[in-house]
Formats: C-alpha cells, structure tokens, sequence
C-alpha cells in the first residue's frame, strides 16, 4: 500500500510576524517508523500539530492516512497523539484515566489496555502525577495506543525520560508497530537512537524541510571521503554536503553511491545516520529530497539548490 | 561474542532449554518453544544492526547453539526486547534465507535451515578445553593479550597455507589443531 500517513504542500504557519513552518513539501509513506528531527524552534511541534488538527495552517494544506484533511472526523479517528508534556490529569487515579479515555472515544481496547498496564506494573489507585516519569509516559502511550490508531504521532516522547523508561517506551511503540503495523512519525532530539528506531528521516531546518527519505535510501547515496586537504577543492564539481578540514587531512560528505568512484588517494567510507544528520544540521543550505515524483521511485532523492 | 542463551525469552513463553553451559545436553531431545538464542546489540561496534542479527545466528550456528528446525526469535519479541525497528529483524531474516541458512513458515516464524557446524557439540568443547590449557601455557610464557592474538593468527594463516599447499587434505585438519595443546 502506497498511501501516505502525513502528506504536505506549500504548508506553513505563521504565529504574529514569524514563519514557525514555511512552504512545506512532505510525503510520509504509510509502514515506517518516521523521525522528524531538527534544532529547537525548527518547526517540528508546529508541523506536528498541525498533522493532528491542534493548530490550523496559515498557507497550504494537510493531509492524513491518504488524504482526509488534518482535523476531520476520520483523520482524528485513525490517529493517536501523544503530546511533548505526557497529557495526563495529574489528580485522577490512572483508573479513572482510563475510563476517561474509554468514554471519550469511539473506540477503544479496554482489553488491551488494561492487559498492558498490569504488563507494566502501573498501580490503578495511584493518581497520575504520582506515577513516575517513565510510568506517565507509558499509561499516556498505552491509552493512545488503546484507541488502535493507524498512525501514532508523538513529540519528544523520550526527552524527560531516563534510558531504561526510554527503551521501554521505544519497545512499547515499535511492538505496536509490529503488531498492528502502525505508522509512526516521532520527533526527537536523541540522535543516536534513531538509527535502531527510525526507517525513514525528515529533517526541518528553520521552517523547511531540508532532508526526507527512506534511512536506506538515504546512507546507501551519502559516503564519507577522506584525503588530502590541499586536494579537498577538486571536489567543487561533486555535490558535497559538509567539508571538514585539518591541515593535512579532510573528511567530505558527499552524495554518492558505493558503485561511484573514489579518487586516487581518497578513501571512502559508508556513513551513519547520525553523522550524517549532523552533518546536514550543521549546513542548513544543503538539501536531500525526494525526486518530483511524489513518495519513492528508482531515484531516491536528488540535490536541490 | 557470547550469544545469551534464550533462558529470559524461554522462561516468559513457558519452555526453558537445558544444558546452558555447552556441555552436551542438548544433543538431540526436543527443546521447548521459543527461540534457543536471544539476541543483543553492540551500538559501538558500527555494525549496521541487522548484519548484527545475521552475524549473531551464524556465530549461533558454528558453535551449535542453533540446529535446523530450530525457530529464530520472532520478530515482535525481538523488536520488544531490544527497542528496534521491526524492517531491521524483516531485513536479517531475509538475509539468513538469501544465504539458506533459515526460512520463513507462514503463520509460524522463521526456522533455522541449514548449519554451519561441521563439529558437533561435545567435540566442541573438548577443543576448547584444549585451547585453555594452551592459553595457560601462553599466559605462563609471558604472553600479554595481544600477543596471543597476534601468534595465534600468524598460526593459522601458516596452517591455512600448508594446507593449501599439501592440496586438499581437510581430514588432517583436527588432529593438528589438537596437537597444539
């Protein structure tokens, strides 16, 4: 199925005089596990938001789970969103949390629910601000998840947490995605995780979308070149994305394959996905995105300006 | 370098392997559901995780923690105990059926296929109870780590070239490898 769970064009937002997202072009396919990234005030809790219907658009338009606008009935009933701030009542037991949701909501696996808590050891009496970070995360997760959402849609849903709740968490949300086949788009800060967890990258940068793709796609067409630094200049012609430079030696990242070929006294080096996320982070003007053709085809991606 | 033998992920779908410490229990009886392995993941080796997978039953196999008609671990409890990617189990899987090491049952999991063993397992042991008496003696010469390392490959690349050498005699190769002891 090639439908896409988050689909943009021209999309942006503008809060007073200030663009916080600006002519956004995307296309989630549907089966990943898809990580927004970017530096803070990049715009990813603006484009999150306005995925899941909290926020509406200034410019263009927004799509979910193939085309039902963001915020309709049907786009809110195949998604679950779990906000930056675990959205819990902080006073009512997490029983009462639970039959809540239940009554909110047109749908919902009270079976699956209440298995999982007793899974996670979460005490039902206990009020929810009195269950500790990762068991807040968790419940908020487990009552998303209750809803059995097609795409789970989740900001900095690891950030407050420490590494055992984390992986936890990240277990709970990626069996689901084994499970069920929920699609999810998560937006993080923790790079060096994303590269066990996320199949497909976005990258925002002041308000754009600077890099999209498939992870595979995406490593498979960058490699690290290391040489000479007096000779780093010859590679003007070649799409380099980031140079770094010692005296003697330089490191370029460049878009090419493993088939293309390496320069006399050069060595090349597949890349990570962190180091190459980085590496985009640190040149806001380079661009890797998908071809016109909308979604994948045999050319992944192409440099853009 | 150590595969964790499935006790964890065995004990929580009921059935418990015996004979963790390579002693030869595991000869032939039947094992109980559930994988025999589990898998783990070194985040600083490099390695892209799924070749971590795919190495990982192929260490499994030479050493005769797998046999065929074992089950591989399924994917869900792999994805669940390691916090993954569920394509990055799909990709190994699909790799060990490339090479015809496992293959997918429909509805059932992925089963281990072939072997890579060519010495069963109580053969196993003995060579490698001969090897740490060898250690001993390396250890007792003055020998730090790297140094063993570094005698033990130079061995076994001269061992590979006489061999090569002699044509193809890969009967005798056993009776050397004891002798070192």
């Amino acid at each position: 199925m090639s439908m896409n769970v988050i689909e943009a064009s021209g999309l942006g937002k503008r809060y007073g005089s200030t663009w916080a997202l600006r002519e956004c072009m995307l296309a989630i396919p549907a089966g990943h596990v898809a990580a927004l990234v970017g530096p803070n005030g990049a715009g990813k809790t603006t484009l999150l938001n306005l995925a899941v219907g909290l926020a509406e658009p200034s410019a263009g338009a927004v799509t979910v789970l193939g085309g039902y606008p963001a915020g309709s009935a049907a786009a809110l009933d195949g998604i679950a969103f779990v906000a930056q701030d675990t959205p819990l009542y902080q006073n009512l037991p997490a029983a009462d949390m639970l039959h809540l949701t239940r009554n909110l909501n047109r749908r919902f696996d009270q079976h699956y629910a209440q298995a999982r808590l007793a899974e996670l050891g979460i005490p039902l009496n206990r009020k929810t601000g009195k269950l500790s970070g990762g068991q807040q995360a968790q419940l908020a997760l487990t009552l998303g998840l209750a809803r059995r959402p097609r795409l789970l849609v989740l900001d900095e849903p690891v950030a407050m947490l420490d590494p055992l709740a984390r992986h936890d968490f990240m277990a709970t949300v990626l069996a689901a995605a084994a499970d069920d086949g929920v699609s999810v788009v998560l937006s993080s800060h923790v790079l060096a995780e994303l590269e066990r967890v996320a199949d497909y990258l976005i990258l925002l940068s002041r308000g754009r979308v600077q890099v999209a793709g498939e992870v595979e796609d995406l490593l498979a067409s960058h490699r690290m070149l290391t040489g000479p630094a007096a000779e780093a200049d010859k590679f003007a012609e070649r799409p380099v994305v980031h140079v770094r430079r010692g005296q003697a030696q330089a490191h370029l990242l460049v878009r090419a394959t493993v088939d293309d070929p390496v320069p006399p006294g050069w060595e090349a080096h597949p890349v990570g996905l962190e180091e190459l996320t980085l590496a985009y982070l640190r040149e806001p003007g380079a661009g890797a995105l998908p071809g016109p053709a909308r979604g994948r085809d045999t050319q992944p991606s192409e440099v853009t300006r | 370098m150590d595969i964790d033998k499935g006790s964890t992920q065995a004990d929580r779908s009921g059935g418990s392997p015996a004979g963790a410490d390579g002693s030869g229990t595991q000869g032939g009886g039947p094992r109980g559901p559930g994988s025999p392995i589990e898998f783990r993941l070194d985040a600083a080796s490099g390695v892209p995780t799924y070749l971590q997978l795919v190495h990982q039953v192929e260490h499994a196999l030479r050493l005769g923690y797998l046999k065929p008609g074992d089950q591989l671990p399924k994917v869900r409890d792999v994805v669940a105990s390691l916090a993954i990617n569920p394509n990055t189990v799909l990709k190994a899987y699909k790799e060990l059926e490339v090479k015809g090491l496992a293959a997918g049952r429909p509805g059932q999991g992925t089963f281990v296929q072939a072997t890579l063993s060519q010495v069963a397992l109580p053969e196993l042991a003995g060579l490698h109870k001969s090897l740490l008496g060898w250690l001993g003696t390396a250890d007792a010469a003055g020998l730090d780590q790297d140094g063993i390392v570094a005698l033990f490959t130079s061995a076994l690349r001269d061992f590979h070239e006489r061999r090569g050498g002699m044509g193809d005699r890969p009967g005798a190769a056993g009776a050397e490898t004891e002798g070192a002891a």
